[in-house]
């Protein structure tokens, strides 16, 4: 039965996540936006420690992402500094065997906080990941990786912290194109594994974003997510590869929950002005007769609706173990375009107090740019739209 | 629960709309547009389906099955995806039928829903719009005034859809500055159905102007059931219905211009191998699902008696410009191709772009 009711508990969820948006990351979103790569000790202690009681349980389902989309609404740059195994769980969640969540999931319940990363941009490469030079070489009962990883969320604190883990994506046969593309559980302070440099952004200050290297770093074999034969199928990709991009489809409806939750804050900002103002909305007039003002504001929330319900409709299919690949890139694509346009014209409407750092909206124009950027931008989800769309594989739509 | 599965049985009725859109509508729209109507037997055998009479109680004489606007949302899309007109022309005798159902007095469900039951389709239709700049259903041009026993209608209407078929009309008129809503015979004295209009689109759609000069009719035919009287509602009815026949319109034209595009090649492969094209279509792919997505949140706030002005009016005023984005795109994929009548994406650009002027002309 198509129902938008959320359950009792989602609902619940929702409150809770909300009312850590407003007491814990509102107040304090101004001063780590200024002190870049300062660490908000307070929010991440208390993250944790409900985050392992559960009320800030943060997944891939719709209930974590209806979490997720509040957090946001709070701040985006802290939400990325909630711990827990973040998207190298969530590799490891798409591709790795029973053993390999339990020994390196189980630990991330207890102790001190920790962090997960996925490593997988390099300097050479974004989009194309196939074209990844970062290795993997055997050596006995071990890996050995070589290579610089960049833009890693999550890098530092997943590297540097113990109990963290980082999954690198590295090539174990170069000649072998994407068929010999796997990933690499690389587990904090491991060494050979070090932090070169935080990046310094435009917004999502907050989270760090780190430069990795791997100067021959050893891991034990039995770190490899999926397996370590390279299969020359077809050209147009192996298990490997598509573990990688499994991950994207689990991965990308949250970053879009992320990117909604921004959107709203700067949605909200503006109505609760121009309530103040005594302007509202009149939902029934015909357009010809609306102001600008109202045509803006009512394309702005549409635009808000759109990209919420399509990455409800993303979750909701993975939850139902339905293939999701066009619906999340849909949903990606749409969420990080609608978002960066919301803030943008958010901080139009609201003149000298929208550009001001007086209030936060010109903060959350800055950070939800992010979204249509990381876990694969605007254009290349588009292009993946388009070839389900077209029904093409990668060589007929490049 | 969050969920985006229609049931089963509804599924079935989607399906069965399908197949009448596939097998029938789409083997004639094109001469229906050219000739500017529609055989009676497609229309009689849309009828035959129940698309409107499902939803009428045994009471009233039909088959007692459930109301609801998701329902009506999901056929909508799948008949306007055969075609617009036809689609309009089918589920016309819902716009008055509809009303009376939710809204009407005892005595005025009695009288005319019995006559919705049959096996033969029934004309009835609805007059909202009225020929003036600045039209606003929520601000009427057209007066109702009482005057003892009987109401007194004046006003000048248009986009009457089957105003010369049907001998039972609902009528909006401002009374006291409020828009209600008038049964209206049309043998009544000062009523008069003027020429059938020529529009752009929807040609095969019989529509016309009628003018209400100092027409009387009897106090009761007022809507005013039991539960009151709800404009905000059938408007947003309206808004949702149309939605999902802007989808239906733009899938089709999507599906279309995306084949040609596989077909066509220029420069050694298929237009679609350029990402020009291939953007194109993926935005109208992702439109097109959003655009379904918010229809059907609204129906669904509908079918739960939540308001849902808000909703619906965001989900038309999106549609209406996912549906002329997207069918002028089609038009601009085949190119030159899309131009000329051989192929249908000009007709559904033409249809496409009057979901802004169709407020009031379709109701789930």
């Amino acid at each position: 039965m198509i129902d938008f009711e959320p359950t009792q508990e989602q609902k619940e969820a929702i409150d809770i996540a909300h009312e850590f948006a407003e007491e814990l990351f509102r107040p304090i979103s101004r001063y780590y936006d200024e002190h870049e790569h300062e660490s908000p000790r307070e929010l991440i202690d208390k993250t944790w420690g409900e985050r392992n009681k559960g009320t800030l349980a943060l997944g891939l389902d719709v209930t974590a992402c209806l979490r997720i989309e509040e957090l946001c609404w709070g701040d985006a740059g802290l939400f990325l500094c909630v711990p827990g195994p973040g998207l190298g769980g969530a590799a490891i969640f798409a591709s790795g065997t029973k053993e390999q969540l339990s020994s390196f999931l189980g630990h991330f319940n207890e102790g001190d906080p920790k962090w997960g990363a996925m490593a997988m941009t390099e300097p050479g490469c974004g989009s194309d990941t196939s074209a990844i030079t970062a290795s993997a070489t055997r050596d006995d009962a071990e890996w050995v990786l070589n290579g610089e990883k960049i833009f890693v969320t999550w890098g530092k604190r997943a590297a540097e912290n113990p109990g963290g883990l980082v999954v690198v994506w590295a090539t174990v046969d170069k000649s072998a194109g994407r068929a010999g593309m796997k990933s690499f559980v690389v587990p904090a302070g491991t060494p050979g594994m070090r932090v070169e440099k935080l990046e310094k952004k435009l917004g999502i200050r907050a989270s760090d974003t780190a430069t990795i290297i791997f100067d021959n770093c050893h891991i034990p074999f039995e770190n490899i997510l999926g397996s370590p034969e390279v299969k020359k199928v077809d050209k147009a990709g192996t298990k490997g590869f598509k573990g990688a991009m499994a991950t994207f489809d689990a991965t990308r409806p949250v970053v879009a929950a992320m990117a909604i939750g921004v959107g709203r804050a700067a949605l909200d900002f503006v109505k609760e002005a121009l309530e103040k103002e005594g302007i509202k909305i009149r939902y029934t007039v015909p357009r010809q007769k609306l102001t600008v003002l109202e045509r803006d504001i009512m394309e702005m929330e549409a635009n808000y609706k759109a990209a919420k319900l399509l990455t409800l409709r993303a979750l909701w299919m993975m939850g139902q173990l339905q293939p999701n690949n066009l619906e999340a890139s849909m949903a990606k694509a749409k969420a990080g375009l609608a978002v960066t346009k919301i803030t943008q014209k958010a901080v139009e409407i609201m003149g000298p107090l929208g550009y001001s750092r007086k209030h936060l909206l010109e903060k959350w124009m800055r950070d939800a740019k992010i979204n249509d950027i990381f876990e694969g931008t605007g254009q290349i989800n588009m292009l993946i739209v388009a070839r389900r769309v077209l029904d093409y594989s990668r060589d007929q739509l490049k | 629960m969050i969920s985006f599965s229609p049931t089963e049985e509804q599924q079935m009725i989607v399906s069965m709309a399908k197949q009448f859109a596939n097998d029938e509508m789409r083997k004639i729209y094109r001469q229906c547009d050219e000739n500017g109507a529609i055989p009676e037997g497609v229309i009689d055998t849309a009828w035959k389906m129940g698309l409107t009479s499902s939803s009428i109680p045994e009471a009233y004489g039909g088959p007692g099955g459930e109301r609801s606007a998701i329902t009506g949302s999901l056929i909508a899309e799948e008949l306007a995806w055969g075609d617009l007109s036809i689609t309009m022309h089918v589920l016309c005798p819902a716009l008055f039928a509809y009303p009376i159902l939710e809204m009407g007095t005892e005595t005025q469900k009695q009288k005319y829903l019995p006559l919705f039951g049959g096996e033969k389709y029934k004309a009835a239709t609805t007059a909202v719009i009225e020929p003036r700049f600045g039209f606003d259903p929520c601000s009427l041009s057209t007066a109702a005034r009482l005057d003892g026993n009987e109401y007194v209608l004046n006003g000048e209407k248009c986009y009457v859809p089957l105003a010369a078929e049907a001998d039972l009309l609902l009528v909006y008129a401002a009374e006291n500055g409020t828009s209600q809503a008038f049964v209206v015979d049309k043998g009544t004295k000062g009523i008069e159905v003027g020429e059938r209009e020529k529009n752009m689109g929807i040609r095969a759609l019989a529509t016309y102007e009628i003018s209400l000069k100092n027409c009387r009719i009897p106090k009761e035919n007022r809507l005013e059931g039991e539960k009151g009287y709800d404009f905000s509602r059938i408007m947003n009815c309206s808004r949702v219905a149309l939605s999902a026949m802007a989808v239906g319109v733009a899938k089709a034209a999507m599906e279309y211009s995306r084949d040609y595009a596989k077909e066509r090649v220029a420069f050694g492969e298929p237009i679609a191998s350029r990402q020009a094209i291939a953007f194109m279509l993926a935005e109208m792919a992702i439109e097109i699902d959003a655009t379904r997505l918010m229809t059907w949140e609204a129906a669904w706030r509908l079918d739960r008696k939540d308001e849902a002005t808000k909703e619906a009016s965001l989900a038309k005023a999106y549609a209406d410009d996912m549906v002329l984005m997207v069918t002028d795109r089609a038009v601009q994929i085949l190119g030159g191709h899309g131009y000329v009548r051989e192929h249908p994406v000009e007709l559904w650009l033409r249809n496409g772009r009057g979901f802004t002027t169709f407020d009031g002309m379709a109701i789930v």
